[in-house]
């Protein structure tokens, strides 16, 4: 996967990380795929949730170690 | 200073009182019931704004600011039930600020022994974290219940729209709070484990690759329906958690949860039974939680809820999880 479609979350706090991901997911065309690496605890809380809201897809939750998730997501319709 | 005096000069005060409300055809009685309040300095008063939940239109608000430049002092106070009231009004402008009020569609509020106001947030309109739409019941029961007389003192109604509950049902004679009760469709279940770390309740954990939910931590806030993203976990029911008894002051009470999941029709139903029973068993000035308190909680459970046939919250366990103690649960 490029690194167009990959974007790292760690250390970056709500909502700013929600920020980032939206902005990605815009400039995908829908169906597209991205991957994210998102902190457990409060971003693992209010991303998931922020994509669902906003009509995008989660694939996969996959758990990694230090504490992150790396999330799959099938961007949405407009 | 001599008392005995001062009847003759308050007669004489009363009688120039009726004759300048005759001029002016006022009602001095039904100007007390309706939220002119009268403020330290000599013939001001506030005049308090009916705005249920909060909610005015532009061109109220830019009327109330009129009002305030020709009446007031060119100010307004936001009030911490969600009124703008009008400060250090002259009473001889009441009439005309009634007037100027009906043209915008709007009145005053009320104060006294009365059912007030009601309040509300945002709710689910726009709200993300709402479950019931507080503004529409709130707009409602403001129609239906306004200026109701108690018999005996206020009487508070607030809505929340969800568990954070924001408008603080807790301090409500009668509080409304939106629930969601989640179900989980196993076969569409990916085991993903999202709800669980979307539940600050600590209600949900992963068994053999299943969310499984701890009925006596869910306060029904619908976080996980929210985030699940294959729709494994979905709303059951919506609906009203009701509390009562609750009021803030010198000496704050929270309410008891006493119903849940109850329909919009089930919360008139709840208010109308609760007045009746407040009218009839109240004593004097007392706040209704005075009254369950005085007379049982039981006791309003068995002739109020239970007589509705609403879904009742039964007993302080099932309670438990809606608080989180303090100097309140000594």
């Amino acid at each position: 996967m490029s690194s167009q479609t990959q974007l790292d979350l760690r250390g970056i706090l709500c909502p700013m990380n929600w920020v980032h991901t939206k902005l990605r997911l815009e400039e995908l065309a829908p169906g597209e795929l991205l991957e994210v690496v998102l902190d457990d605890g409060e971003p693992m809380r209010n991303v998931p949730r922020s994509l669902k809201a906003e009509g995008h897809r989660i694939l996969e939750v996959n758990p990694e170690g230090e504490g992150h998730y790396r999330l799959l997501i099938r961007r949405g319709a407009d | 200073m001599d008392g005995a005096p001062a009847e003759p000069k308050l007669e004489a005060l009363k009688a120039d009182l009726a004759k300048e409300s005759r001029r002016l055809k006022l009602n001095f009685d039904e100007l007390k019931s309706g939220g002119f309040i009268k403020q330290t300095q000599k013939d001001l008063f506030t005049v308090r704004l009916r705005c249920p939940g909060g909610k005015v239109t532009s061109r109220q608000l830019a009327k109330a600011a009129d009002l305030a430049d020709r009446y007031g002092k060119g100010e307004v106070h936001i009030t911490v039930r969600q009124s703008v009231e009008i400060p250090y009004v002259h009473y001889q402008h009441f009439d005309t600020i009634a007037q100027e009020l009906r043209s915008v569609d709007w009145s005053v509020a009320s104060c006294g022994p009365r059912v007030r106001v009601p309040t509300a947030c945002g709710g689910c309109r726009y709200n993300p974290n709402g479950l019931m739409d507080t503004q529409a019941l709130c707009q409602e029961v403001d129609k239906r219940f306004f200026g109701t007389p108690t018999g005996h003192h206020k009487f508070k109604v607030s809505f929340s729209g969800c568990p954070i509950d924001c408008f603080r049902t807790r301090e409500m004679d009668l509080g409304f709070q939106g629930v969601l009760e989640p179900k989980l469709d196993e076969d569409l279940c990916n085991g993903c484990g999202l709800c669980v770390k979307a539940c600050e309740e600590g209600a949900l954990k992963l068994e053999n690759g299943l969310p499984v939910r701890d009925l006596s931590k869910c306060n029904y806030c619908g976080d996980c329906v929210k985030v699940c993203p294959v729709d494994a976990m979905v709303a059951h029911r919506k609906g009203w958690l009701a509390r009562a008894g609750g009021r803030h002051g010198k000496h704050p009470l929270f309410a008891y949860e006493v119903v849940k999941f109850i329909s919009d029709d089930q919360v008139y139903a709840l208010l109308e039974r609760t007045l009746a029973w407040y009218k009839e068993k109240g004593q004097g000035r007392e706040r209704i939680g005075a009254t369950i308190a005085r007379l049982g909680l039981e006791v309003y459970q068995a002739e109020v809820t239970r007589s509705l046939g609403l879904e009742t919250v039964e007993t302080a366990q099932e309670r438990r999880k809606f608080w989180a103690g303090g100097n309140l649960y000594v």
